[in-house]
């Protein structure tokens, strides 16, 4: 906004640049202790990850993976048709469906998941990676159905009227016309979901209760909290970066259009 | 509607210039109620799944409230009991006065450090995009791993900032950062907190930033505004539904803190960071409880409901 001498723009990437350090520093200290042993470097303490009484298990790690790919896989699906539907298609009772979705944002759901502990249970869902997926996808709605009303509401209507002349239906109008025209939103919604339903805690911690079906995050935290002598850090930061690095990844290829995607969608409507 | 037409008694040229002005022409109406029902159609798997697990458990938490529940076995209708009893609930009290010192203060942080990096990122100079990765990164780690990930990086076992710490001479001895004392344990948690939420905050308020025009800030320059009076005058009141937004996600997450106190701090030392959350969580499935945790809940729902009510009138009386 205004004219930046030298001086300025040095003490700005100097600040800026111990700040971003700052910000990096515990990540790759993590990393480091995760790796350090006794006598130098090496894989011992993963090698206790995997193994100790309170550790975790391949099948903790294969519940984890289920419950993303339900809860993405489910948020899109959801999502993409009520994002269709609010930024296409005029119907009674959509404003106020909208709002309800939205209304999810402000009764967070730690007041709500004791019910949802019961009703669960009632539909015969307790313990179960199913019924938490379900509550994840729920959790999600707002911010992914606003997401992609407005990534809809932004395709131009020339591109859905020829699609409709050459005789297309509605659905194929959606999945052969909008779908490729909505990805940057897609992609936002889908990589939210799965960090989201990846290092989730609170929803797992009540909604499963037998070891068999926790998740990693919750079989992590649990090598903490059962534990009532010494904690095992090295094993603990171990399982840190165990649980960081597939999000890492996900974020560093996908950052550029998570942000984009971002921006383009919170300030609208 | 169609089967009504004749009855209408306007004449016919009436009629159509009427059907015209609304631009649904007879026979393309039963085209737009077919387009409706397909839209509510594609609405339905939404409609499903916030009536099933948001409106039912919403209603549910409410009629769980005005019994006693016991994890096991059936209820049995006690209402007003689970409500009067909060009052002498020595715990909730203690847990909502922490809870409301612990909103307050890291409303305030949280805002303040995501405000001035919002304003050190927002223009395309060198080093920017290294930083605002760098900001964001955090985000990618889930919580509950971040509160692990402090645990060690604050313990004396194998972290680091108790040793950096006394070679710098700023303590000396032995400190227990998350279990020592409830104002370092509260520290310890606030400092978690801004580095894993800082960039996300940033985020949001930069798409904020980013939208007020740059003509704005040159009419200003022009008329010779400091660089103070600008951002009090121009960025702050342009700012506000950003701002808004942006308090009413931190105060709502703030008071509803729960997993950094129960992996870093476990509540302790003497529950002197204990959240409502967490008392929530220790009468439902520790003292199998779940009528008491209903009426907590729908407490806390109510003061959450009543606080963004009253934020969004103050927001629509401003703008």
């Amino acid at each position: 906004m205004i004219r930046a001498t030298a001086a300025s723009r040095w003490t700005h990437g100097i600040t800026g640049t111990a700040l971003a350090i700052l910000f990096l520093s515990p990540l790759l200290w993590s990393g480091w202790a995760s790796l350090r042993t006794g006598t130098g470097f090496g894989l011992e303490n993963y090698g206790r990850l995997f193994t100790s009484d309170n550790g975790i298990r391949p099948h903790h790690v294969f519940n984890s993976i289920t419950v993303s790919a339900l809860t993405v896989g489910g948020t899109l699906l959801v999502a993409t048709l009520g994002g269709y539907a609010f930024g296409r298609f005029r119907f009674p009772g959509r404003d106020l469906l909208f709002l309800v979705t939205l209304a999810i944002l402000m009764v967070p759901y730690a007041t709500i998941l004791i019910a949802l502990y019961v009703l669960l249970g009632w539909m015969g869902l307790q313990d179960s990676l199913i019924g938490l997926s379900l509550v994840l996808i729920m959790f999600q709605l707002p911010f992914s159905i606003f997401m992609m009303r407005n990534s809809f509401e932004a395709v131009p209507r020339e591109l859905e009227e020829s699609a409709q002349v050459d005789g297309c239906n509605s659905f194929a109008t959606l999945t052969r016309i909008m779908l490729p025209a909505v990805r940057p939103g897609l992609v936002t919604v889908g990589l939210f979901a799965f960090l989201t339903s990846w290092s989730e805690f609170f929803a797992p911690l009540i909604l499963l209760n037998s070891t068999d079906t926790f998740t990693t995050t919750l079989a992590v935290v649990n090598m903490r909290t059962a534990s009532h002598g010494s904690i095992d850090y090295a094993a603990l930061e171990a399982g840190v970066v165990f649980m960081a690095v597939p999000c890492l990844i996900l974020f560093a290829f996908m950052q550029r259009s998570y942000v984009r995607g971002f921006t383009s969608g919170a300030l609208k409507g | 509607m169609s089967t009504l037409t004749p009855l209408d008694p306007r004449p016919v040229t009436t009629r159509a210039l009427a059907a015209s002005r609304r631009e649904r022409p007879p026979a393309r109406r039963g085209a737009a109620r077919r387009r409706a029902m397909l839209g509510a159609a594609y609405a339905a798997p939404t409609a499903v799944m916030v009536g099933v697990f948001f409106l039912a458990p919403l209603v549910l938490v409410g009629w769980m409230s005005l019994h006693r529940w016991p994890l096991l076995g059936p209820p049995t209708l006690n209402a007003p009991d689970n409500y009067s009893r909060i009052s002498d609930n020595e715990l909730v009290r203690s847990a909502a006065w922490f809870t409301a010192k612990y909103t307050v203060l890291m409303t305030v942080l949280l805002f303040v450090v995501a405000f001035g990096l919002a304003l050190l990122v927002q223009q395309r100079r060198p080093a920017v995009g290294f930083m605002r990765t760098a900001f964001l990164m955090p985000m990618a780690v889930g919580f509950a791993s971040a509160s692990l990930l402090f645990l060690g990086l604050l313990s004396d076992e194998i972290g680091p900032v108790s040793d950096l710490l006394r070679s710098l001479g700023i303590i000396d001895g032995y400190v227990s950062w998350t279990s020592g004392s409830p104002e370092s344990a509260l520290g310890s948690a606030v400092v978690l907190v801004l580095w894993r939420f800082a960039g996300f905050t940033m985020l949001i308020l930069l798409t904020g930033l980013q939208a007020i025009p740059l003509e704005v800030y040159e009419a200003a320059r022009i008329d010779g505004a400091t660089r103070w009076q600008t951002f009090r005058r121009i960025t702050v009141p342009l700012m506000r539904p950003t701002i808004a937004l942006v308090l009413t996600m931190m105060i709502t997450g703030s008071l509803l803190a729960f997993d950094q106190f129960w992996i870093l701090t476990r509540g302790g030392p003497d529950n002197g960071t204990t959240s409502l959350v967490m008392v929530i969580y220790r009468e439902a499935f520790i003292r199998l409880d779940l009528g008491s945790a209903a009426a907590i809940s729908v407490v806390l729902l109510a003061i959450l409901v009543i606080f963004n009510v009253v934020q969004l009138g103050v927001l629509r009386r401003r703008s």
